[in-house]
């Protein structure tokens, strides 16, 4: 198996080598933040939480998004989907592991991880939402691992899976899927002092924004896994992924002008924060382009998806690439970051990560490809029947 | 030198110094492990990981043996790294005292007087530099915080037109950064003072997210502090020397407060604006303002019922 793991085509050593190589480059960013605590962030007192959080967040969504090919396969009995699911739910193991990673570099003092651990430390359960997601990031990754752990070992000694221990797993996973977004989005909307957060919508939109989001991502996934593996990825996904692209798409810029709206025709003092936005304010303008390339990009590829336009690959990637970027935009630096600008006391300090900060988030998301590429290539070398155990 | 490499590393990311950038933390990180030995010796800097640190309990863990024991570990630590001896008190909360502030608008000239003193007191880093009181320059008809000023500068003050808002922790009664601290390393206690335990905070910055009032600040980097200027009169509590981070905050100086003695800044106050005492005696001073004066709390909406409260005469 670890044969099968860590061998392969040419590509596929330079694809890991590159991802390896990325990954090094983090460790060693991560090392001086080690070394000199968060100074080398260009966090402050002011803007507390930047890349690391916003990533952390945008992760989620891309976790919680395995439920597209969990929902139709186990409760609708879509069979085409079934040779995909496990896929899925692997990229879910692969997105929560990032997150925890993006967790644990957020902290100040991460040698004190145990104090955040049930039982060993003092979890701040259920008072503390981020106690509250700590459980269920966790719940999420256990059970990521064992439904297709269990699966493909199955499948690998060639025996039939029992299915009543994994099938009570799966239907938690649907729950517990919406639920890690849900708690994520919970973080921040119950902050009565940040104005900007404090706004009911913003789980609903987070959900929203995780569907429309995700099902680009697979497509990708897939189209990469068509190309590159023996495993073929039936058209009927990819249509299926396209619509439920088509469904939310327009949902989530409906729900984004919902909250333009409210701030703006209210015109209170708390509207500051999506004027800094959206326009800029006090002469702070940093974000303004980056939330308006969002919606470009989100219009962009909702053109696409509704028109024969997808049929093409070209386009049909295009689109998949703007509508993942245009969300990552606008869950990171048109969500988290505005959130503190201007602070609850009017200071207007803005926040663009660091070089340090950069080759940390890139360093991550390498071992997060890097993870999935390995978990996917035995997966499908087992679900093709190339990897069994010998008898 | 330290400070050098992280000014290297925190330069911000664009496209076209972005190769450029790359390679001078690469280069100024070479620098750092070269130079590593050379940090000047009279600033204080933490002392090095220890497996007695790592196991360190929860404040509301220890019995009197553990906190003597650890007490005893700081003394020598700081004896170690300044040559300077310390105390480590742990005054705990009275009885029948529930602490709170008034501070009279009409008279604060904006001098920031008390900010300069407890900085002084509660051996804050100097660079970078940590305060925990924020003055507001505002004018004149206006009681929103956010279209005030911070930042304000000049020769003299106060400045026609306008009048001086300070901020620090409101010890709220219901404080929204207790509530969300995932490790409970951050407490009310039962005379108001809202407290952390810098030995189990994890640094996550949550409740500074939080705060309503910006009361909370994060040790971005090594907290350094001439030791010469040091406090040697220090709460586990309060104003002992905090690590590198995490976040600390203004705990109504209870080292002193407990022990029936004024805070800092209320010392400090030129004007005398600041009024302090106990909330549960009606014969008090802030008792009185309260029941004499029109007093206010900011941000009331929010619910946070704090226990610093503003009023005009």
């Amino acid at each position: 198996m670890f044969n099968c793991a860590l061998t392969g085509p040419p590509l596929f050593y330079i694809w890991n080598g590159f991802l390896t190589f990325l990954f090094v480059l983090g460790l060693y960013a991560y090392s001086f933040q080690f070394q000199h605590g968060l100074v080398v962030t260009n966090l402050s007192d002011q803007v507390s939480w930047g890349a690391y959080i916003a990533n952390f967040t945008f992760l989620v969504g891309v976790a919680a998004a395995a439920v597209l090919l969990v929902f139709p396969t186990y409760v609708l009995h879509r069979e085409e989907v079934k040779d995909v699911v496990l896929l899925g739910e692997l990229l879910a193991f692969s997105a929560i592991t990032m997150c925890l990673l993006f967790i644990t570099v957020d902290l100040g003092r991460p040698d004190r991880f145990t104090h955040i651990l049930p039982f060993l430390g003092r979890l701040n359960f259920p008072r503390s939402v981020l106690a509250w997601d700590v459980v269920v990031l966790n719940g999420y990754l256990l059970l990521n691992l064992h439904v297709p752990g269990y699966l493909l070992y199955k499948t690998y000694k060639g025996e039939k899976p029992n299915k009543w221990l994994y099938l009570p797993f799966v239907f938690i996973s649907i729950f517990w899927a919406v639920s890690i977004h849900t708690v994520t989005a919970f973080l921040y909307s119950g902050l009565g002092g940040r104005p900007y957060w404090n706004t009911a919508i913003l789980a609903p939109r987070f959900l929203v924004s995780a569907f429309a989001g995700g099902p680009a991502l697979l497509i990708l996934v897939f189209l990469l896994i068509n190309k590159f593996s023996k495993l073929q990825v039936s058209s009927a996904v990819q249509s299926m992924l396209e619509k439920i692209a088509m469904v939310f798409l327009p949902i989530n810029m409906f729900l984004l002008g919902a909250e333009v709206y409210k701030e703006f025709y209210t015109d209170s003092v708390h509207t500051e924060s999506m004027k800094y936005l959206f326009f800029g304010s006090h002469g702070h303008a940093m974000l303004a382009p980056y939330i308006w390339s969002s919606i470009a990009m989100s219009v962009f590829s909702m053109i696409i998806f509704f028109s024969p336009l997808k049929k093409n690959k070209v386009f049909l990637i295009l689109a998949c690439i703007m509508a993942i970027l245009g969300i990552w935009i606008e869950k990171g630096m048109g969500l988290i970051i505005p959130g503190f600008i201007p602070t609850p006391m009017g200071d207007m300090v803005e926040y663009i990560p660091s070089v340090t900060e950069f080759f940390i988030c890139l360093g991550i998301w390498a071992f997060g490809a890097l993870l999935f590429t390995v978990l996917a290539k035995v997966a499908i070398a087992i679900q093709i029947g190339e990897l069994r155990e010998k008898t | 030198m330290e400070k050098k490499v992280a000014e290297t590393m925190k330069q911000p990311i664009e496209r076209r110094g972005f190769l450029k950038g790359l390679l001078t933390t690469i280069g100024g990180a070479a620098g750092a492990a070269t130079a590593a030995g050379a940090v000047a010796k009279e600033v204080l800097p933490e002392s090095n990981f220890s497996w007695e640190k790592f196991f360190q309990e929860h404040y509301k863990q220890m019995n009197s043996e553990d906190k003597e024991r650890v007490f005893a570990r700081i003394k020598e630590e700081t004896k170690a790294r300044t040559a300077r001896d310390i105390e480590i008190k742990d005054p705990q909360p009275m009885d029948g005292v529930k602490f709170g502030y008034a501070l009279n608008l009409s008279k604060c000239n904006g001098s920031r007087m008390c900010v300069t003193a407890c900085v002084k007191e509660n051996n804050q880093s100097r660079d970078p530099q940590i305060q925990y009181i924020k003055v507001i320059e505002m004018d004149i008809g206006t009681l929103n915080p956010e279209k005030g000023d911070m930042y304000y500068e000049g020769e003299s003050v106060p400045k026609p037109g306008k009048f001086y808002l300070p901020v620090q922790c409101h010890q709220c009664n219901n404080p929204p950064c207790t509530k969300v601290c995932p490790v409970e390393a951050t407490w009310k206690e039962q005379d108001g003072i809202v407290v952390i335990d810098y030995d189990w905070c994890i640094g996550c910055r949550y409740c500074m997210a939080a705060c309503p009032y910006e009361a909370r600040r994060f040790n971005f980097a090594e907290p350094s502090l001439p030791a010469e200027e040091m406090n040697p009169i220090q709460g586990y509590l309060s104003n002992r020397v905090r690590p590198k981070g995490v976040v600390e905050k203004c705990h109504f100086c209870l080292h002193r407060t407990r022990e029936g003695k004024n805070p800092a800044c209320l010392e400090a106050c030129p004007t005398g604006s600041r009024k302090f005492g106990n909330l549960l005696d009606p014969n008090s001073e802030v008792s009185m303002i309260l029941k004499t004066k029109r007093v206010f709390v900011l941000k009331e909406e929010l619910n946070t019922v704090p226990s610093f409260f503003y009023y005009f005469d």
